[in-house]
């Protein structure tokens, strides 16, 4: 019994203590995972003497927890992944509307907030990636066409699970209107080879392999492999250059409505977008940046120019729910 | 007589009079166990508070387009995993426990590793293994070029992994069950003309009951609970359309009351098993005898030891191959960091362990004095916080506790005192979370081991004058030091291998080893997360192999 209460004890204090060192220059909740996030804050307390501290961990676990917190959060900076993330941070109401002329002039409109409560820090874009041995570049024309007869036991897609086909869904959404866009989707999945793949990697080694023709993914997995194993026979294609142009989605940040940093979390937030640290952001992950003064990483600027969607990412988060529930009905795994 | 019949036993021992030499004397037990159960039960009364704020459009998408395909998935799950793992648990518990044969001092402890291996690393080795471009595959085209491409990625797979992972659990309980019987009554049987198999079925195996189903109620609800693993697979179950509803449609009330239907098929299941052995007492009959084990003999004792020797190599072996490999392939210049996160990770895990080990003994004991109903349903809802995604139990957790937090701080600062919050986002909560979640695994192995002290030695400890803690510490506390410890160490390693908690609720710079593995694997690169997994199975293997040492004595 006194063992238990000591024990007791001792965890109470362990706790009361590890509250208490709560106290730091800029307090980050990270959905954007800590190998390509700590780097830049280490290069920015060598730069300013700022001290960040951070957590990573799941985009709708962190926001569940900022609006637990309350007025007693110590979030300063939420940063995430996608933009329909980013959309609904704001929408619950935890995010504050920041006005900053730095980040008006470093981030491009369409890829900040309309009522600036965050901005997107890097871009990815979301395109086709094609075996080079078994396609031929003028069979690809738009992802929409991917549902076409003559691609039927070749395409390859991730789960739908996942947030950027979610938005890729919800841009089409928001485009071609939910009848049209259910069209698509069943014709896509009438066309898949096999069941979706849970990371987007995995599908485009299967592309390599000859599981399938071609696959919908992120420039940087392909990036990234490409880095691993140079020999695999992959080649990347820019879709709708005639029509709406690549999805586009972004990685981006916002300041919490109850931040105690308030200032220094804008100034970090604006740092991130200069071109000093925007480079290093973007090939961190083999991103686009959102700085269009930065040129991205020499891979990825050898993937060739492309026109992207001009859309604003915010509409990916108003027709997320509806993407998703469109998805299920499809069949969409 | 080793199983009694209390139906029969009614003549002896009347009910009110048991009950009666059993009653403690302080109702601090009862408020202890009041509080626990009360603690453990909150965070699911959160969930389901939200039962109350319905999403109809939302909810009738689920239920038209989502949920049959979800309880036909999960069933399909439960329905192979269940039988897998007692096959493999109780079989190779039996062989290792209770046979004789050639390595089995070695699998007596090596079955037990697969135990320090994640269920979601698991699903990622066994994947970069069998899937269309691992090393198998690859193989087989090489040799035959028009070989079709397999598909692991489905229910049978999933499930075939999962049991490879949770049958340690069946397979610790049974073997601790069928070490410490005593050998008397297996031998009466055996006197009495029953073929060692017929021994088997009809004493050995009905006396280890209590402690199998405990095993398969732990491996029913990881089943349900995980999220790694089936994720890894794009395999839909419950888990999967709770996070869906919540961070896809951004529906919490809809994730609640996904999870709800979830613990609600829980608590049905909790309910049958106990009422399925509910009839049973279950009691140590004569002194536990190692040195009698049964020799098997001629062909017998090589099937026993292939058996084990498929389960090591499928089961641990080949996936610390490949993750080694892996590991290899990306080596991490900057290796000192897994120190700290191994550090971390054990700190958390034995502090969780011993506080959860500590309560679920206080509810097991508070439960043998007195198995009303009333107990009985606490217990259950203690207990049940195992199956719930452990993500929706830490909303649940973290709710309750930042209202606090806030209505602390606010009163404070009304008083003039300039407070900060101290229970949400510290140590404390998530180690609180921990124990909510795992009680189950601790209170499975404690309970089935009470249930195993014979009344008449609690009566003669009484006679002479031991009540209350003295009962507990001088007479139970030894007698259950085996029981205890496993069910410490399947907490321990449980804490070490848990990802979502952790990651919700830990504080600044608490990163675990987990962690690490999520970030990496949530981006799909799975050889670096190989370092990671590679460095918590090392750091799981130590709680793992003492617990083998300790039962072995």
């Amino acid at each position: 019994m006194k063992k238990l209460i000591t024990l007791t004890i001792t965890a109470i204090m362990v706790a009361v203590w590890s509250a208490s060192a709560f106290a730091a220059d800029v307090v980050v909740y990270s959905a954007r995972k800590e190998h390509l996030i700590k780097p830049l804050f280490d290069a920015y307390t060598a730069e300013t003497g700022v001290k960040v501290k951070y957590i990573t961990g799941k985009a709708g676990a962190l926001l569940e927890r900022i609006k637990a917190e309350g007025a007693n959060t110590s979030a300063d900076l939420f940063i995430t992944v996608d933009a329909g993330n980013l959309w609904h941070a704001a929408e619950e109401g935890i995010l504050a509307p920041i006005n900053s002329d730095i980040l008006e002039k470093n981030v491009p409109s369409h890829l900040r907030d309309p009522q600036n409560r965050w901005v997107g820090l890097s871009v990815r874009a979301r395109t086709i990636v094609y075996n080079k041995e078994k396609v031929s570049p003028e069979e690809l024309s738009t992802y929409e066409a991917l549902g076409e007869a003559k691609w039927n036991k070749r395409l390859l897609l991730r789960t739908s699970k996942k947030v950027y086909n979610q938005s890729l869904v919800a841009s089409i959404i928001a485009d071609k209107g939910e009848a049209e866009t259910e069209k698509i989707v069943k014709s896509w999945v009438a066309n898949l080879s096999v069941a979706p793949f849970s990371s987007d990697t995995k599908a485009l080694e299967a592309v390599a392999a000859g599981v399938g023709d071609v696959a919908v993914v992120n420039t940087y997995y392909f990036g990234r492999l490409l880095k691993k194993n140079p020999a695999l026979p992959l080649d990347i294609f820019w879709p709708n250059q005639k029509t709406s142009g690549v999805h586009m989605n972004v990685s981006g940040a916002g300041v919490t409505a109850n931040a105690k940093n308030k200032k220094e979390a804008v100034k970090l937030l604006e740092w991130l977008s200069s071109d000093k640290a925007q480079g290093k952001f973007a090939s961190l992950n083999m991103e686009y940046p959102v700085n269009p003064e930065v040129k991205p990483d020499p891979i990825v600027e050898a993937w060739g120019e492309f026109k992207g969607n001009p859309m604003n990412v915010s509409k990916y988060g108003e027709y997320q729910a509806e993407a998703i529930k469109l998805m299920d009905r499809a069949g969409y795994k | 007589m080793s199983l009694k019949n209390s139906r029969n036993s009614v003549g002896i021992r009347p009910p009110a009079f048991r009950r009666n030499i059993f009653r403690l004397k302080s109702p601090a037990w009862f408020a202890i166990a009041g509080a626990l159960a009360a603690a453990s039960a909150t965070p699911l009364l959160v969930i389901m508070s939200y039962l109350f704020s319905p999403q109809q459009e939302i909810w009738s998408h689920l239920t038209e387009n989502v949920l049959g395909g979800l309880i036909f998935n999960t069933a399909v799950l439960l329905a192979c995993i269940l039988p897998l793992t007692a096959i493999a648990g109780v079989g190779l518990g039996w062989l290792t426990g209770a046979c004789d044969f050639p390595g089995r001092k070695f699998f007596s402890w090596a079955l037990v590793l697969p135990f320090a291996i994640p269920p979601y690393v698991f699903a990622f080795v066994y994947l970069g293994i069998f899937d269309f471009t691992g090393p198998v595959q690859s193989l087989i085209r090489n040799i035959f070029p028009s070989a079709e491409f397999i598909d692991i990625r489905n229910g049978f797979g999933v499930s075939t992994i999962l049991s490879l992972a949770f049958y340690p659990y069946v397979y610790l309980m049974s073997r601790s069950a069928f070490m410490t019987q005593g050998r008397t009554a297996l031998e009466a049987a055996r006197t009495l003309g029953h073929s060692p198999a017929k021994a088997f079925f009809k004493v050995a195996l009905p006396m280890a009951r209590p402690f199998i189903a405990a095993g398969l109620v732990l491996v029913c609800m990881e089943t349900l609970a995980d999220f790694g693993a089936v994720s890894i697979f794009n395999y839909d179950t419950f888990t999967t359309a709770i996070y869906k509803a919540w961070f896809g449609m951004f529906s919490l009330a809809s994730a609640a009351q996904l999870s709800s239907v979830l613990g609600i098929i829980v608590l049905v299941a909790l309910v049958t098993e106990q009422k399925m052995r509910s009839r049973m007492r279950f009691t140590e009959a004569g002194r536990p005898n190692n040195t009698e084990r049964l020799k098997l003999s001629g062909p017998w004792k090589w099937v026993a030891f292939s058996s084990c020797a498929l389960m090591f190599f499928l089961a641990f072996a080949l996936p610390c191959f490949k993750l080694i490999m892996w590991g290899l392939e990306s080596i991490d210049s900057d290796l000192s960091r897994y120190l700290e996160y191994g550090l971390n990770t054990f700190l958390l895990g034995l502090v969780g362990a011993t506080l959860t080990i500590a309560a679920a003994l206080a509810l097991a004991f508070v439960k043998r004095n007195d198995a009303g109903p009333l107990m009985n349903w606490a217990t259950r809802l203690a207990t049940l916080g195992y199956a719930l995604p452990g993500t929706v139990l830490a909303v649940g957790i973290f709710i309750p506790a930042a209202w606090l937090d806030n209505t602390v701080v606010g009163g404070l600062k009304e008083l003039g005192f300039n407070a900060t919050p101290f229970i949400q986002g510290s140590l404390g909560l998530m180690i609180a979370a921990y124990c909510i979640r795992f009680l189950a695994a601790g209170f499975g192995s404690v309970d089935s081991a009470i249930q195993r002290i014979t009344p008449s030695i609690g009566e003669a400890a009484r006679t002479l004058g031991a009540t209350g803690t003295a009962l507990l510490g001088r007479i139970y506390i030894p007698m259950l030091r085996k029981g205890l410890l496993t069910g410490a160490i399947l907490v321990l390693v449980d804490i070490m291998k848990e990802m979502p908690i952790t990651l919700m609720m830990r504080p600044f710079g608490w990163d675990t080893l987990a962690v690490k593995i999520y970030e990496y694997t949530s981006e799909g690169e799975w050889e670096l997360a190989a370092t990671p997994a590679v460095a918590l199975i090392l750091v799981g293997l130590i709680p793992v192999l003492l617990l083998t040492k300790q039962m072995d004595k």
